[in-house]
């Protein structure tokens, strides 16, 4: 019962730190009100889907930049929109605002400015889904040990 | 359920949840499962689907593709339409205007999603004849909000579609040749329709939208997103 409790303690303490970092902002709140009973686990699901995404028009970016033969700034551009989007609904905060920066380089066509800022996207990036897995992994000990996760409500 | 079909124009029946079926279109994974998690929550009924071009296919408008009636398929009547702007092939611009182009299916109310607050695009759809546009990201409040006078217009509708096309007073596309007139209904239900409540949240949507007053208080417009 104790242990539980601890447990519990630590996924709400870990859970506003991600917020005082501005790792995740309003809208993974607004999110996480959405989980019940029903759909316990929604917040990881969304997030995987966003982990795939994410990594996926990263590589893409990055292939998009090397190309000796000319960048296509176009299909970057249409890259960032999609991974603001997404980590906008998710509450990304972090990565949508690296995506925001990015943005400003890829309209200038600047490589060197854009290399820059994937580099930056894929560090805001990889920071998010430790720190989302560990916070889901505290959620799946709570379920375990037989409590609940707490709800935001 | 909602029954299928109109066979029965005056079918206001059941005291069935009457639940909204939701069309919901949008290119990217991450919102789609977002929104039909959002769209379930508020007690809809929802098909996602990831372009124009299939939602066209899903309502049977597609040219090329006929919609199969019902056998297999979900053949459920959409009430609603939400869609995203930004998609690649089709716009969700241009699914509005194909869906308001058609003499089957221009009732259906539809509202444009979008991650840009442009006021140029938000009043070209809203000419176009879109019920409403929510800047991304979308929120519970944002879709009870829209469920919340598709319900009223849908059980005051069945009654008064007259209303209904008095109501769209922006849309400048409107001229229908009265080929939906249903009123059946008597005088004193017409004179309280034309009262209610959804027709204050087109307002709403409209009156601000000038440059000056960017800083408009109208929530769905997102004025005060964290962004």
């Amino acid at each position: 019962m104790d242990f539980v409790n601890q447990l519990q303690r630590k996924f709400i303490d870990y859970s506003s730190s991600l917020h005082r970092e501005g790792i995740v902002d309003d809208q993974f709140t607004q999110l996480r009100k959405l989980e019940d009973e029903n759909s316990p686990h929604f917040v990881m699901e969304v997030a995987s889907l966003f982990f795939e995404d994410c990594e996926k028009l990263i590589n893409n970016m990055a292939i998009a930049l090397e190309q000796k033969q000319g960048v296509d700034f176009k299909q970057i551009d249409e890259c960032i929109h999609q991974l603001k989007g997404s980590s906008s609904s998710i509450g990304a905060m972090r990565v949508k605002n690296a995506c925001i920066a990015f943005r400003s380089f890829s309209d200038a066509q600047n490589r060197e400015g854009c290399l820059r800022c994937l580099q930056q996207l894929s560090h805001e990036y990889s920071l998010l889904k430790n720190k989302l897995q560990t916070l889901f992994l505290l959620e799946q000990q709570i379920v375990a040990a037989g409590g609940s996760i707490p709800r935001v409500h | 359920m909602r029954t299928t079909e109109k066979i029965d124009g005056y079918d206001l029946s059941t005291s069935d949840t009457e639940e909204v079926h939701v069309l919901a279109v949008d290119d990217s994974l991450v919102d789609r499962k977002v929104i039909e998690r959002l769209l379930r929550i508020s007690s809809c009924k929802v098909t996602a689907v990831d372009s124009g071009r299939r939602a066209l296919q899903y309502l049977g408008l597609d040219e090329e593709i006929q919609k199969k009636e019902t056998n297999g398929f979900d053949g459920l009547k959409v009430d609603l339409i939400i869609t995203d702007y930004c998609m690649p092939g089709m716009t969700g611009y241009e699914l509005l205007k194909k869906v308001k182009e058609s003499s089957a299916f221009r009732e259906i109310p539809v509202v444009i999603m979008s991650s840009e607050n442009v006021i140029a695009r938000i009043d070209r759809c809203l000419e176009e004849g879109a019920e409403d546009f929510i800047v991304k990201p979308v929120k519970l409040s944002d879709v009870k909000r829209i469920i919340d006078y598709t319900t009223t217009e849908l059980r005051e509708g069945e009654q008064r579609e007259g209303a209904r096309a008095r109501r769209r007073g922006i849309n400048k596309r409107k001229q229908r040749e009265g080929d939906d007139d249903l009123s059946s209904s008597p005088p004193s239900t017409l004179s309280s329709s034309t009262s209610s409540s959804p027709s204050s949240s087109i307002q709403s949507a409209t009156a601000p939208l000038s440059p000056s007053t960017l800083d408009s208080p109208t929530r769905r417009l997102k004025m005060t997103s964290s962004e």
